[in-house]
């Protein structure tokens, strides 16, 4: 296969023009969706994370069961689980709320380790020494502990934001039209893949700055740690 | 004086527009023990890491124990197991036993088999008296005692030469006494050694020639009653008497 | 997807037996099991090799990079981000259905281990090479000066040490990586949530997919918690 075949058949600019509008349309969702799930997730995350400062077994134990569950289960079969499965026990969800939960489950599991990892990185001393000025605990947490948390696993936290941003694409499955589905769309009426490599050229260039900045950041870490 | 071990005549070196090695000649005859002293930047360590090739020099020629180390046809792995070097910061490779540490290169470069390789490494911990401490890795183990698994790491491969830069100095100072102790041993069994450090009682008592750096040149050079009792140089008198207050 | 939603209708029984016939129906699970014990092996297949292919393509990689030949290096980097920024789904879409638009078709097994091979290449060779530059050049120092040779060095005072460094964020990035595989139901591979997705398209009752979720986790579970001993265990006292 010459150039120009390739060409025709991947970087078809006529039919990449044509799909534009519903690409543009479905970049929007992915937009829209990421900014619902990763709120969620790190909402979710911050709960488990507060939650596994209890020492208590009763609250230890079922914590740590409901992380890893929700770790071990791939997103994809939470999603199918939630939009397939669901409607036989009465209970129909629309894509959208079937994402939300899914993603809420699997995203908060993976932000609450890494907030729990964060709090733990914070020494004791400083929660003492906050509760000796007279803050009340839930007051030395947020102010006191938490931002130096946070500050102590943010590649973490970036890291995986943009691992849930990629992780939108699993909507498509579900029929909700975002950038993939769009793009899937487009070249099953059109026979030709340049809609898929246009989507993918978005994705990349839209995220390559957060994947620079995070090798950095980690560069940065690991040389840390020695 | 018997014949050279170490002739480097002429070697400059940049690091890009930084001149940091003016023209220096170092010659340093069989069993002879040369001290190299200077201020921080003066490129002691640099005329040091040139002597085996660690540093590529922009002009001039190194000839150790008859090998030309700027000949592009050199072996400089072979060259270099003859040249021992020991570092201001120990470098032990810490996933690896004080014994490992020794035989890694006595295996990969001498090609010895395993069990040769540390009867030999063992021969070498001993002489620096370490031969208890063989099993232990570099975490377990004080700073002073770290650099004597790394001196008994250079002398396994028997080289011709040893160079030091500054071997004491990341060391606390009851620990100090250690390293020289063995540094003295092995002048005593005739080693020839080149060694940048400001340990002046060492250099009194063991040094044939000391060398005084300053701005990438040798300024001054003679022995060490020569240097530090009655220097030529304001320099070198300036240097003296700042390490000496110290 | 959704056959049964109108299929929901039944005689009057408590929710919780509605539920239970529907979730945990014997008949079903019986009939479906051998074809999700099926997928769990084709699932673990394709695991497997992802994490072989991956890991041994990220670290030839990190190795290529250390010699630090210009160009080659920016073309890793280049590869590099590239598909750590894509998501994996879109490598897949892109090598099942846009290939045959090239005149070359891959299997849906292919694709997903290919693209999965290729995201977890690109993290492994980033964490690797992360370990690599992280070992003190003093430790190359030491080691040339004994003569050691470059590669010599890297193999037995670097690599050592930077593999061991890794092993932490390699774990858990492989893990995420393989639990991928489950996307390879969007080629119609038969893996477990391939297999479980049809059996509930054919038998009109979700507990296929119960089976298929169960069999995830006793899959996974145990590598997870495998990957939390591996981060205690690895953990670099401060
Ligand atoms: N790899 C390098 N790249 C650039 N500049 C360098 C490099 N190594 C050394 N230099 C510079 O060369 C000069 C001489 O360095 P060198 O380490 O030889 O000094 P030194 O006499 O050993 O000093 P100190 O007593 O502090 O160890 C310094 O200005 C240093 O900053
Ligand atoms: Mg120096």
């Amino acid at each position: 296969m010459g150039w120009e075949d390739f060409a025709a058949a991947f970087l078809n600019l006529a039919i990449m023009r044509e799909a534009s509008p519903i690409l543009v349309q479905g970049l929007v969702q992915t937009i829209l969706l990421s900014l619902l799930v990763v709120p969620l997730g790190l909402i979710g995350g911050t709960a488990l994370a507060l939650l596994s400062t209890v020492r208590h077994p009763l609250v230890r134990w079922p914590l740590m069961a409901w992380v890893d569950v929700f770790r071990a289960l791939p997103p994809l079969v939470l999603l199918v689980f939630l939009y397939a499965g669901l409607p036989f026990a009465g209970l129909e969800l629309p894509a959208w709320g079937a994402v939300a939960i899914g993603f809420f489950l699997n995203t908060g599991a993976y932000y609450g380790e890494i907030l729990r990892a964060g709090i733990e990185s914070v020494p004791r001393e400083q929660m003492e020494a906050a509760r000796s000025t007279g803050l009340t605990g839930g007051q030395a947490m947020a102010y006191v502990v938490l931002p130096q948390a946070v500050r102590n696993v943010l590649p973490d936290l970036i890291s995986n934001t943009l691992e849930v941003v990629k992780l939108t694409s699993i909507a498509s499955v579900v029929a909700l039209p975002e950038l993939l589905y769009q793009a899937r769309q487009a070249q099953s009426v059109t026979y030709n893949a340049s809609p898929i490599v246009a989507a993918a050229a978005v994705y990349s260039v839209l995220l390559w700055p957060v994947v620079r900045l995070l090798s950095r950041l980690e560069n940065r870490q690991l040389a840390a740690r020695r | 004086m018997t014949r050279p071990i170490i002739e480097a005549r002429g070697v400059h070196k940049h690091f890009g527009a930084l001149h940091v090695l003016k023209g220096v000649d170092l010659v340093v005859a069989e069993r002879e023990l040369v001290f190299v002293i200077g201020p921080s930047g003066s490129g002691k360590s640099t005329l040091l890491r040139c002597l085996n090739r660690l540093e590529e020099p922009s002009a001039g020629s190194i000839v150790v124990d008859g090998i030309d180390l700027l000949d592009r046809r050199t072996d400089i792995n072979a060259a270099r197991r003859r040249i021992g070097m020991v570092f201001q910061g120990f470098n032990l490779y810490p996933h690896m036993t004080a014994l490992g540490n020794v035989t890694l290169a006595l295996r990969k470069v001498l090609g010895l088999p395993r069990a040769e390789a540390e009867a030999r490494g063992r021969a070498a911990l001993e002489r620096v008296h370490l031969a208890d401490r063989a099993d232990h890795y570099p975490g377990q183990l004080s700073g002073g005692q770290q650099q004597r698994v790394a001196i008994a790491r250079a002398i396994a491969l028997e080289p011709r030469v040893m160079l030091f830069d500054e071997p004491t100095s990341a060391l606390d100072p009851e620990l100090v006494g250690g390293v020289l102790a063995v540094m003295r041993e092995l002048r005593e069994d005739g080693m020839t050694m080149v060694v940048v450090s400001h340990e002046m009682g060492f250099a009194r008592a063991a040094a044939d020639r000391v060398l005084f750096m300053a701005d990438g040149m040798v300024v001054e050079e003679g022995t060490p009653g020569e240097i530090f009792g009655a220097p030529r140089h304001e320099r070198t008198r300036t240097f003296i008497s700042q390490i000496e207050r110290t | 997807m959704r056959e049964a939603r109108s299929a929901r209708e039944g005689p009057a029984v408590t929710a919780w037996e509605r539920f239970a016939d529907s979730f945990f129906n014997a008949r079903v699970a019986a009939e479906y099991l051998p074809k999700i014990v099926d997928g769990f092996w084709l699932t673990v297949t394709l695991a497997l090799g992802i994490v072989a292919t991956g890991l041994a393509a990220g670290l030839a990689l990190a190795l290529v990079r250390s010699l630090g030949l210009r160009p080659l290096n920016w073309l890793i980097v280049f590869v590099v981000d590239l598909f750590r920024a894509l998501p994996p789904l879109v490598v897949i879409a892109l090598l099942f259905f846009g290939l045959p638009a090239a005149g070359m078709q891959l299997s849906g097994f292919a694709s997903t281990w290919l693209a999965l091979s290729l995201v977890l290449m690109a993290f492994a060779e980033e964490i690797f090479w992360a370990g690599i530059t992280s070992v003190p050049k003093g430790q190359w120092e030491a080691a040339r000066s004994t003569g050691l040779t470059f590669l010599q060095t890297l193999r037995f005072v670097v690599l050592p040490q930077a593999v061991r460094l890794t092993i932490p964020p390699l774990t858990n990035r492989t893990i995420a990586i393989t639990k991928g595989t489950a996307l390879a139901s969007v080629v119609a591979v038969q893996e477990i949530l391939g297999a479980a997705h049809a059996g509930v398209s054919f038998s009109f009752n979700p507990t296929p997919l119960t089976l298929g979720a169960l069999a995830y986790l006793v899959l996974f579970l145990p590598v997870v918690v495998f990957g939390r001993w591996v981060e205690t265990r690895f953990a670099w006292r401060r």
